[in-house]
Formats: C-alpha cells, sequence, structure tokens
C-alpha cells in the first residue's frame, strides 16, 4: 500500500503545472494506412484517462506510442515535460537505447495478455526489474516483490509459476511486476479483455485502488462501467482521431457525436440479453 | 570371437573412443557457440551481414561434411591454413554445427513471445537483460529437443574424421580390422561404441528437457 502511495504522489512543490502526459498533433501511418492523425491529449497528475473505440480506431496504437513501443511519425508526445523517443529539436533523431530506457522506468505498462516470464515465478517476475534495472540486491527485491503481490491479494502464490495461475491472478501479478517500479503513470492496454468474465472483476478491483491512491492512469478499455465509474476523463477514438473527450458524463450522456451514440447503442445490445 | 584380439587392441580402441568423444565435445563447443553468434548477427538490421551469414549457413547444410573437412584439411594449406589432423576434425565438427545450431537458435528466438520482449522493454531492461534473463530461457525450452538431436548426429559424423587420419574411434577400429581381419567384430563393436555415446547423450538430454521445463508441467486447468 505504501509504495503505490509514495509513487503516486505529486511533488509537493513545483512542476503541477506540468502535465503528465502530453500529446500534441501526433501521427502515425503503417505504409499508406493512417492509424493515428492529429492526435491531442493531456492527462494530469493522478487522472485516470480511458481510451474507447472501436477495434482498429487505433486507441492500442495511441497507448503504446507514450512510451515508444511503437513508433510515432508526427507530433510529440511528452511525459512530464520530457519529449518520448525522439532527441529534442530538428531535424530530430531517435533517442538512444539508453535514454528510453531511462524513460520507461516511470512508465509502467500492463498488456492484455500478462505478458509474464513463465520460467520465473510471481515472485520472479516482479522481483526482475528491481534487480536488472534498479540493481536491488536479490534479498531485498524479494521482500519487496512479495509485499507487491501481497498489494494485490496473491501473497500465498508467490511461489507459482504462471501456468498455475488463473488468468486473473496472472494480470494481478503483471500489475504488481509494474506498481514495484514506482511508476509515475500506468498504461494499460484492455487488461481485461483476455480474461474469463467472472475474473475481470478482480483485476477491475485492483485497478480501482491505483486510481483512489492517485495513480495516473491512461486506460484502453471496453469495460464502459469501469471507465463511466472510475475515468477522469475519457476519449472516444474513431478511425485515428479523437472523436469525442470529456468526463464520462460528457462522452456518454451527453455527446452527440454519432458514432459515440453508435458505438454505445451496438455495445448495450451486445450487453444486454 | 577371439578374445585376444581386445586384449591387443583395447587400448588402442579405448584411445579412439576417448578421441571421438574428445572432438566431438569441443565440436559442439564450438558449433553452440558460433551457431548462437551467428543467429545473434543475423538479427542486426544489416542486410549485407544477413546475406553474407544466409549463405555460409546455405553452403554447409548444402554440401556433404565429407567434403567440408577436406577442403578445410588438404585445401586449407593452399591458403595457408596448415592444421593438424584432430584441429581440423574439431574445426570442421564446430563450423559444421555451427550452420544447424544457428538455424535451431533462430526458430526458438522467434518461437519467443514478443509480448514478453516488450514486458521487458517496457519495465526499462536493457537487451542484454532481456536476452539473458528473457530471450535464452524461453528458446532453451522450444530448442532443446532440436539442439540434443543434433548433438546425437553429431556424434556420428566424428566417424568422417578418420578420413583425415584423426585417430578417433573409426580410425582405430579400421586399423584392427586391416590388421586382423575381424571385420564382423569390429563393425559390431563400433556399432555398440556409437549406440552406446547416442544413448547417453540423449539420457542426458531429456534430464535437461524435464529440468527445463519443469516451470510449464502441472500446468493444471487454469484457463485465461
Amino acid at each position: 500500500m505504501t509504495a503505490v502511495s509514495e509513487a503516486a504522489a505529486p511533488p509537493a512543490a513545483a512542476g503541477d503545472a506540468v502535465p503528465m502526459v502530453s500529446i500534441r498533433g501526433v501521427g502515425k501511418s503503417f505504409g499508406t494506412n493512417e492509424v493515428l492523425r492529429d492526435i491531442d491529449l493531456t492527462v494530469n497528475k493522478s487522472e485516470v484517462v480511458c481510451l474507447i473505440g472501436p477495434s482498429g480506431s487505433g486507441k492500442s496504437t495511441l497507448l503504446r506510442c507514450v512510451n515508444f513501443l511503437e513508433v510515432y511519425d508526427r507530433g510529440d508526445i511528452r511525459i512530464e515535460g520530457k519529449l518520448v523517443g525522439y532527441t529534442e529539436g530538428t531535424p530530430r533523431r531517435r533517442q538512444s537505447n539508453r535514454e528510453l530506457r531511462t524513460l520507461r522506468r516511470n512508465v509502467g505498462m500492463v498488456f492484455q495478455q500478462f505478458n509474464l516470464w513463465p520460467h520465473m515465478t510471481a515472485l520472479g517476475n516482479v522481483a526482475e526489474a528491481l534487480v536488472q534495472v534498479r540493481g536491488m540486491d536479490k534479498a531485498a527485491a524479494a521482500a519487496r516483490a512479495r509485499q507487491m503481490l501481497d498489494r494485490v491479494g496473491l501473497a500465498a502464490k508467490a511461489d507459482a509459476y504462471p501456468a498455475r495461475l488463473s488468468g486473473g491472478q496472472q494480470q494481478r501479478v503483471a500489475i504488481a511486476r509494474v506498481i514495484a517500479m514506482e511508476p509515475h503513470l500506468m498504461l494499460f492496454d484492455e487488461p481485461t479483455s483476455a480474461l474469463d468474465p467472472e475474473l475481470v472483476g478482480e483485476v477491475l478491483q485492483v485497478m480501482r485502488d491505483l486510481a483512489a491512491d492517485g495513480m495516473t492512469m491512461v486506460v484502453v478499455t471496453h469495460e464502459m462501467g469501469f471507465a463511466a465509474n472510475v475515468a477522469d476523463k475519457v476519449a472516444f477514438l474513431d478511425h485515428g482521431r479523437i472523436a469525442a473527450f470529456g468526463t464520462p458524463r460528457e462522452v456518454f450522456h451527453e455527446s452527440a457525436e454519432p458514432r459515440v451514440r453508435q458505438f454505445l447503442q451496438t455495445y448495450h445490445e451486445r450487453n444486454s440479453f | 570371437m577371439d578374445s585376444s584380439l581386445i586384449v591387443q587392441y583395447g587400448p588402442a580402441l579405448l584411445r579412439g573412443f576417448g578421441v571421438t568423444i574428445l572432438c566431438w565435445a569441443a565440436g559442439c563447443a564450438i558449433g553452440l557457440v558460433l551457431g548462437f553468434a551467428l543467429m545473434l548477427l543475423r538479427q542486426l538490421p544489416i542486410r549485407p551481414l544477413q546475406a553474407l551469414i544466409r549463405a555460409y549457413i546455405e553452403i554447409i547444410r548444402g554440401t556433404p561434411f565429407l567434403i567440408q573437412l577436406f577442403l578445410l584439411y588438404s585445401g586449407g594449406p593452399s591458403i595457408g591454413l596448415r592444421l593438424e589432423a584432430t584441429t581440423a576434425g574439431i574445426l570442421g565438427l564446430g563450423l559444421y554445427g555451427s550452420a544447424y545450431f544457428a538455424e535451431i537458435f533462430r526458430a526458438g528466438y522467434q518461437s519467443v513471445p514478443k509480448g514478453q520482449v516488450e514486458a521487458a522493454l517496457s519495465l526499462g531492461m536493457s537487451y542484454g537483460a532481456i536476452l539473458r534473463r528473457v530471450i535464452v530461457p524461453g528458446m532453451l525450452v522450444s530448442t532443446l529437443p532440436a539442439i540434443v538431436n543434433m548433438m546425437a548426429i553429431l556424434t556420428k559424423e566424428t566417424v568422417v574424421l578418420s578420413i583425415i587420419t584423426v585417430p578417433e574411434l573409426m580410425y582405430e577400429m579400421q586399423t584392427m580390422a586391416a590388421e586382423t581381419f575381424a571385420t564382423f567384430e569390429t563393425i559390431l563393436g563400433m556399432a555398440l561404441f556409437y549406440w552406446l555415446l547416442v544413448e547417453v547423450v540423449s539420457r542426458l538430454g531429456r534430464r535437461l528437457e524435464a529440468r527445463v521445463t519443469r516451470f510449464l508441467s502441472h500446468s493444471s486447468n487454469a484457463r485465461a
């Protein structure tokens, strides 16, 4: 609990004016296919922003651009004021791997497919980056990893390999692996989409706790209930553009944008029986 | 079967067996290290280098080991490469194995799910750390059966070294057969020796496999 609160607490002085994430005019193409067009988005400290929209709308691509797992072609993405992936000035050059690593240390990512390392136990998964990236000694890393597993309710599974965990448990280990690094920002790429319906709740609960502790989160999701109840802001993407943006209330109930209305209607139809 | 033959030729055969094992082990070591290096170099986005490595692999795999060995041992001196028979044998075996190991490793490298690497990248891990801690352990699981298989094949390829007078088992056996005309015993003995060697290799391999895949066992029926 404590570690997460520490990580999420905004610095007391200064810097509050600098947004956690600032996306300006970002575009990206795969060949002739423009997947992101002129995206502007700001995420302030301790905010939860959900990216929603039909599949293929570019929301996962946008999220992956934020920690440069995906390369964007145009515009700027800044995290705490620092340009992501490129050096300042023109003509811009790609950052070195070392610079990227420094930046990524402060940005955690949770994936749809969990992406745990199958040859390491739950504890090993959480401790790994503490040793490799933070340079902690093994005993200290293991102790901290145990705390983090406890934080997501999995202290009892510390010695289990991922193959023996349910999807919901694997995703909670993946979250513990990220929060152990005390990120300033967490990116979630459809964190519950690969889960059986009965396991979605446990993962969303952990995410709710993180949000309540003040973690800054950008979440690509199809869980409209989570977006409506937890998000501070919702961005609706369609064909690589942000078609609607605002509070959940503004987007879900007050938006006149026809694409949003149609998307939500499809969603409701699918989820009613 | 004449038991005096065993007394007379036993020591030479044992020495030959020792040389066989030495050549095989050293050849495998060179092949594995070089094969891994070739696989890694091939990942670099340098087209000419990739083409060069591909050509090397195709040539090695497309020509008989016997001819490669002749070229190295007999053709070597013409380009100033004068090797002692055993050295040439070990090097030849290593070069031969490296092409196959490089292909096995390449398949293994590609079999590691991209997401596992992305997870490591997103945590700020360096490529070296990702290679050591994520990729190689993952590769080991998918490639170990193929690696062991190739090593078993190489035990038998060592017989070719007798052609360039490496005093390994085949060479000693041929000497014995030529001097005693005990052809049947010789062939039987050879088969036994190589079978024993292959058996030991595959047993060790199975053990190693069980060890590196233990985390996959009891995967229960936990569903996603």
